[in-house]
């Protein structure tokens, strides 16, 4: 099979750093401003929750980082498993990126889903739901990802061991997610993915999507600048980087 | 299947002989469960409710502790580089030895649980399921306890990691565990949570010993 040229590039440290800088303004823009149409519409215009009044509104905040802190993981683990695979060192520059930003946004649904819950569920902890046990989970893995990388000293043997964990955890999260989900819940069930109508007005629903949207092209703007500067640290001393240096300061 | 035979017969001798190694993580076991009564000041009652999650989160964490005996011996004196370049395929390999691991470490554990359950006054019909569900869930342990020391076996000191591994992965074992456990003391059916750690260790059994294997030719190159 003949592949095509762009997947070669692909694998060329100067051509993808130079391809993520020149992606990177346009997914921050758009990103960015998604985010921030989607939390002006969902202040300002949208209609308060009949229920839950005004508190509500951080649903175009807490579900999003939720959302973005799995997609890291599988990212991460597309990505390790790509690498491993087919020893392809940015592959696995894109995993080893992945994971403080998939850590960061798990941690902020934990921090935004309690802020949630201690005005509505009257708790800022509640260690018998499901979604929370989960998204500490997911933090552990990301931790534990990260731990595992930060102890070896040989960069090339660390890719390709993290990448095996990388692998089985994302085989594993779906079996944490059920197997929490045993436990009976505060959480209110799903609002978006279900198979009949969104239990949503779509006042509500269009603030919701944008933002949701919003963090994912934010993630993947983050992403970016992150193996950007990840590429930076794995090709000191190279020809391509010196004469990218010796241009700027000029 | 001969490889197997030969691997695990070996694996299972040098555990044998090494009888203070089997026997830290049962004394380990014992201490962690005797230390929650002492913390706690439980009741009969409360002791019968938390009973269950003592055990089951001691065991977990006494099966942490036989990790090292694992692949490190292997490693050090250089039996392992010869496993891994033997002709033997070396997922067989990684399966004997676990299976060796999970005999010499799993075994005497799921013996001595049902003794301690019942001095946290567990009911005697649960300790069928009990035993049941701790047979069903100690392979998978050993696999993810494996895979945790392959994934470290090339670091000086691999033990301060591997927790932060294997523990998050662990969790539905314990859901399960507990769950069915606690099912039995309440005189409820017990299959579902049975079944399901029988289906984790299938999947962990045939697939587990592929990633090992792949983490231990990593770290040993």
């Amino acid at each position: 099979m003949k592949l095509p040229r762009w997947f070669h590039l692909l694998g060329s440290s100067p051509y993808v750093y130079r391809l993520a800088g020149r992606l990177s303004p346009w997914l921050g823009a758009v990103g960015c401003g998604l985010i921030a149409v989607g939390v002006f519409w969902g202040l300002v215009i949208a209609p308060p929750d009949y229920l839950q009044g005004d508190a509500s509104r951080i649903i175009y905040i807490h579900p999003q980082t939720a959302y973005v802190g799995m997609q890291a993981y599988v990212v991460l683990a597309i990505a390790a498993a790509i690498g491993f695979i087919w020893r392809l060192k940015l592959a696995h520059a894109v995993a080893v990126s992945a994971a403080p930003i998939g850590a960061s946004f798990t941690l902020c649904a934990l921090v935004t889903g309690s802020i949630w819950g201690a005005p509505t569920w009257g708790t800022f902890w509640e260690w018998t739901d499901p979604r929370i046990m989960f998204e500490l989970l997911l933090l552990f893995l990301f931790l534990g990802y990260m731990a595992l990388r930060a102890a070896f000293e040989d960069r090339d043997k660390a890719d390709r061991v993290s990448a095996i964990l990388g692998v089985v955890g994302v085989v594993n999260v779906p079996i944490i997610h059920y197997s929490v989900l045993w436990w009976n819940t505060l959480h209110q069930g799903p609002t978006i993915m279900k198979f009949d109508e969104p239990s949503m007005t779509t006042d509500m629903l269009i603030p919701f999507l944008l933002t949701m949207f919003g963090f994912m092209v934010f993630f993947y703007w983050l992403l970016l600048k992150r193996l950007r500067a990840e590429i930076v640290d794995r090709e000191q001393g190279t020809r391509w980087l010196r004469e990218l240096v010796t241009e700027g300061s000029q | 299947m001969n490889s197997f035979l030969i691997v695990l017969k070996r694996d299972l001798k040098l555990a044998f002989r090494r009888w203070s190694e089997l026997a830290n993580p049962l004394l380990f076991f014992m201490i962690v469960t005797a230390l929650f009564p002492l913390a706690l000041s439980p009741t009969a009652d409360e002791l019968r409710t938390i009973g269950t999650g003592i055990l089951w989160i001691a065991a977990l964490l006494s099966s942490l502790l036989s990790l090292d005996s694992l692949f490190r011996a292997d490693a050090d004196d250089g039996s392992l580089e010869q496993l891994i370049l033997s002709p033997a395929p070396l997922g067989i390999v990684v399966l004997a030895k676990v299976t060796a691991h999970w005999i010499a470490s799993g075994v005497p554990l799921v013996g001595l649980v049902p003794v301690v359950a019942l001095s946290f006054y567990l009911p005697v019909d649960a300790l069928t399921v009990l035993v049941a569900a701790l047979v069903l869930a100690t392979p998978t342990i050993s696999i993810l306890v494996a895979l945790g020391a392959a994934l470290t076996v090339s670091l000086k000191s691999g033990g301060s990691v591997i927790g932060l591994l294997i523990l998050p992965l662990c969790s539905p074992l314990l859901i399960f565990g507990t769950r069915a456990t606690d099912l039995a003391v309440h005189g409820e059916a017990t299959a579902g949570p049975l079944y399901l750690l029988a289906s984790l260790a299938v999947l962990a059994v045939s697939l587990g010993p592929v990633a090992i294997g792949a983490a231990l030719k990593v770290g040993m190159e």
